[in-house]
């Protein structure tokens, strides 16, 4: 099994007519033949996408593209989608999506103003779709499915959960667990904002709940209280009698406080969200931390070999 | 982005909160000018610099005994004294770093007489996805030390973005702030005014401390220190026009241009690096290893050639950087890309320091033939912890 996609799940774009959008879905084509059915543009209803050399053995593979969300989901049976829409316009395609009722939305767009996402999470709260993102590298299933911007060349099949809030510590995480022979059963980038659809919570409990995902590591960073609220969630299951070996990792040790790097939810306020204080909490819940971002893989066959 | 004390009371009043009356002036001849247009008889005289901390500050020119950067006077002479003596010197706060702040900028404002001062901030609650109020009676000191030694008074209340401050929000702030009879109605009118500029400019913190019952009963904003959501000035011009590029890193401004996220820090290893998370941890892999980084900096998902060189140079401008690190992760960028920016920028500017890169990912192999065959004095290295030995290595070794 695997989390949130499999080879069943049939993605819309939207924002598959920009640059980034192509090129991204190219790629999803190329890998495992991801089921990319349509591309929604407010202006281009009606017209069709042909993919290009990037697409490897589906170039040439025409999607259409729909003016809305719901017209797109009606003609299609889709049942995600992925979001590639610039950030002043952001915020409001996850909204249509979300009124589409669309089951699982993934937003891959960097810099949405903080307050559009508010608006989105009020709307979120009240309704059955569940957003993965903003500012997040999307979700991978090994050999299935490919929904945002993860390389799929350093992927193997496996039985490693992983989660991250950082992209490209996703793909450290993902490399080293490949070249340790463990692989993954899913990929989840959760998003780098301070308002985001899925938190660490979330998606712990899937991983908990799904039985081919043996061990996970997840990497939290600086700011906010995601990791520590993840550690209690871990320990009240642990004495439940739910629990998985987890290595973990935070980024963010040496950034001094009140400035924020890079990812608009990484900085550190009043004293709160450093990285000290989410080591000891994910440390008290069993969580083996690595000190080294280049020991992942590592520290977790270590783990597994007991 | 931040903007100082007089802005942020301009952009407020604009909405109806109560502030003094009030000019920001750069030199003692305008601050004469303008006092005399107060009322009187109490004047105050605040630097205006974009840190916290301006009241206990200390200007480095001026002997231990001499008073702060926020003063009052009794006069206009005064006044016009203070000014001479702050202007132009430089202010050093608990927030600025030893280096302090050069004060350009006074705020001469009409006095108050104050009863009781009071503590309130608007935020986005990262953990509900709401904005919230955060108020408390301890106001006028330094909130850090209010919420780590007296937590019960300290009051949140997040808002839910579909309703607006109610009615009932306000009662609640009113009853957290011990507010009556005259306070508790101009509370009633405030707290909307605030969430309504807060949401509207985009605000990431509207922070008022203190805000003051004065003795006639009436409510009045003392000092505000606003920040805004860099992602979201795009919409806001009027925004904008307040930035003080004077206030901010020349390396960082130079980063915004390119669109790089740059944060100057101060250690010797200049470091760049693809994507923020993984900027985080090579800078702590870095201290792991015993030195510090000598900055943050993320070229981003999609970085170009040019990018990549205007990031070498940033880096290599900086005086304090002993060598450098580069750390690539591929995705959608492409290792050859990086390689040839690399290849580019020293080429350009010449390299001074000793450089490591590690590249993985994407077109790794041919990221790797650029190098090698440019015959550049680089440091290879294969993984993340390879890496960061060598630099410190070759740092430590000149």
């Amino acid at each position: 099994m695997s989390i949130l996609v499999n080879k069943d799940t049939k993605v819309l774009v939207q924002g598959l007519t920009g640059k980034t959008g192509t090129f991204h879905t190219e790629q999803a084509l190329a890998y495992h033949g991801t089921r990319m059915v349509a591309g929604i543009h407010p202006k281009k209803g009606g017209e069709t996408w042909t993919a290009g050399e990037g697409a490897g053995e589906a170039t040439g593979k025409e999607l259409p593209i729909f003016a809305a969300v719901g017209e797109a989901k009606e003609a299609t049976g889709a049942n995600a989608s992925v979001i590639y829409v610039p950030p002043a316009g952001a915020g409001a395609a996850i909204i249509e999506a979300i009124d589409a009722e669309i089951p699982l939305i993934v937003c891959i767009t960097e810099g949405i103003p903080v307050m559009d996402m508010v608006k989105v999470k009020a709307r979120l709260e009240k309704s059955k779709s569940r957003l993965i993102g903003p500012n997040c590298p999307g979700v991978l299933t090994p050999e299935e499915c490919k929904i945002g911007i993860m390389p799929g060349s350093i992927f193997k099949k496996g039985n490693v959960g992983i989660l991250s809030r950082s992209g490209t510590l996703t793909y450290e995480a993902v490399f080293q667990t490949t070249n340790e022979g463990l692989g993954q059963t899913t990929a989840v980038g959760i998003g780098g904002d301070p308002v985001k659809g899925t938190e660490f919570i979330d998606v712990l409990e899937m991983f908990l709940a799904d039985d081919e995902t043996r061990s996970m590591i997840m990497i939290g960073e600086i700011g906010g209280s995601a990791e520590e609220d993840a550690a209690q969630f871990l320990k009240d299951e642990a004495k439940k009698g739910r629990s998985k070996p987890i290595v973990g990792f935070i980024a963010g040790r040496t950034a001094p406080p009140g400035r924020t790097m890079g990812h608009a939810g990484a900085v550190i306020s009043g004293g709160k969200g450093g990285a000290d204080d989410k080591i000891a909490a994910m440390e008290d819940a069993g969580i083996r931390v690595s000190p080294s971002p280049a020991q992942l893989g590592k520290t977790l066959a270590e783990v597994l070999k007991g | 982005m931040n903007i100082h004390e007089y802005q942020a009371k301009r952009l407020l009043h604009s909405y109806g909160a109560p502030v003094a009356g009030g000019v920001a002036v750069y030199s003692a001849e305008q601050a004469e000018e303008w006092a005399k247009k107060l009322p009187g008889p109490l004047y105050v005289v605040k630097s205006q610099i974009h840190a916290g901390g301006r009241g206990k500050g200390k200007f480095k020119e001026l002997g231990d005994d001499a008073k702060g950067g926020v003063r009052l006077a009794n006069s206009v002479e005064e006044v016009v004294e203070n000014a001479r003596e702050m202007l132009g010197n430089t202010l050093v706060t608990k927030q600025t770093g030893p280096a302090g702040k050069q004060v350009n900028r006074l705020y001469i404002e009409d006095g108050a007489d104050i009863d009781r001062e009071l503590y309130l901030s608007i935020l986005v609650d990262r953990t509900v996805g709401r904005p919230a109020f955060v108020v408390s009676t301890e106001g006028g000191m330094d909130i850090e030390a209010v919420a780590e030694e007296t937590p019960d008074k300290i009051v949140t209340l997040p808002i839910d973005p579909e309703k607006g401050v109610t009615d009932a929000d306000s009662k609640k702030l009113n009853r957290a702030l011990k507010l009556t009879k005259a306070a508790a109605k101009d509370g009633l009118k405030l707290f909307p005014i605030l969430y309504k500029a807060f949401t509207e400019k985009d605000m990431s913190l509207l922070e008022i401390n203190p805000l003051i019952v004065m003795k006639d009963g009436h409510l009045r904003v003392l000092d505000a220190k606003v920040s805004f959501d860099g992602n979201a000035l795009f919409r806001h011009d009027d925004i904008m026009a307040l930035r003080d590029k004077s206030e901010e890193d020349e390396k960082e401004i130079e980063a915004s241009k390119h669109d790089l996220a740059y944060v100057a820090l101060d250690g010797d290893i200049g470091c760049m690096v693809n994507g923020a998370g993984l900027a985080m941890a090579t800078m702590d892999i870095i201290k792991l290893y015993g030195k510090e980084p000598a900055n943050f900096l993320d070229v981003g998902g999609g970085a170009s050639k040019e990018k990549v060189t205007a990031a070498f140079k940033i880096i290599t401008a900086d005086p304090n950087v002993k060598g450098i690190l580069v750390n690539i992760f591929g995705g959608i960028m492409r290792c050859d890309v990086i390689a040839e920016g690399v290849v580019a920028a020293v080429k350009e500017v010449g390299l001074k320091v000793p450089l490591v890169v590690r590249l993985e990912g994407t077109n790794v192999e041919k990221g790797k033939q650029i190098i090698n065959e440019s015959e550049l004095n680089v440091i290879a290295a294969d993984d993340l912890d390879d890496a960061a030995q060598k630099i410190v290595k070759a740092v430590e070794g000149n």
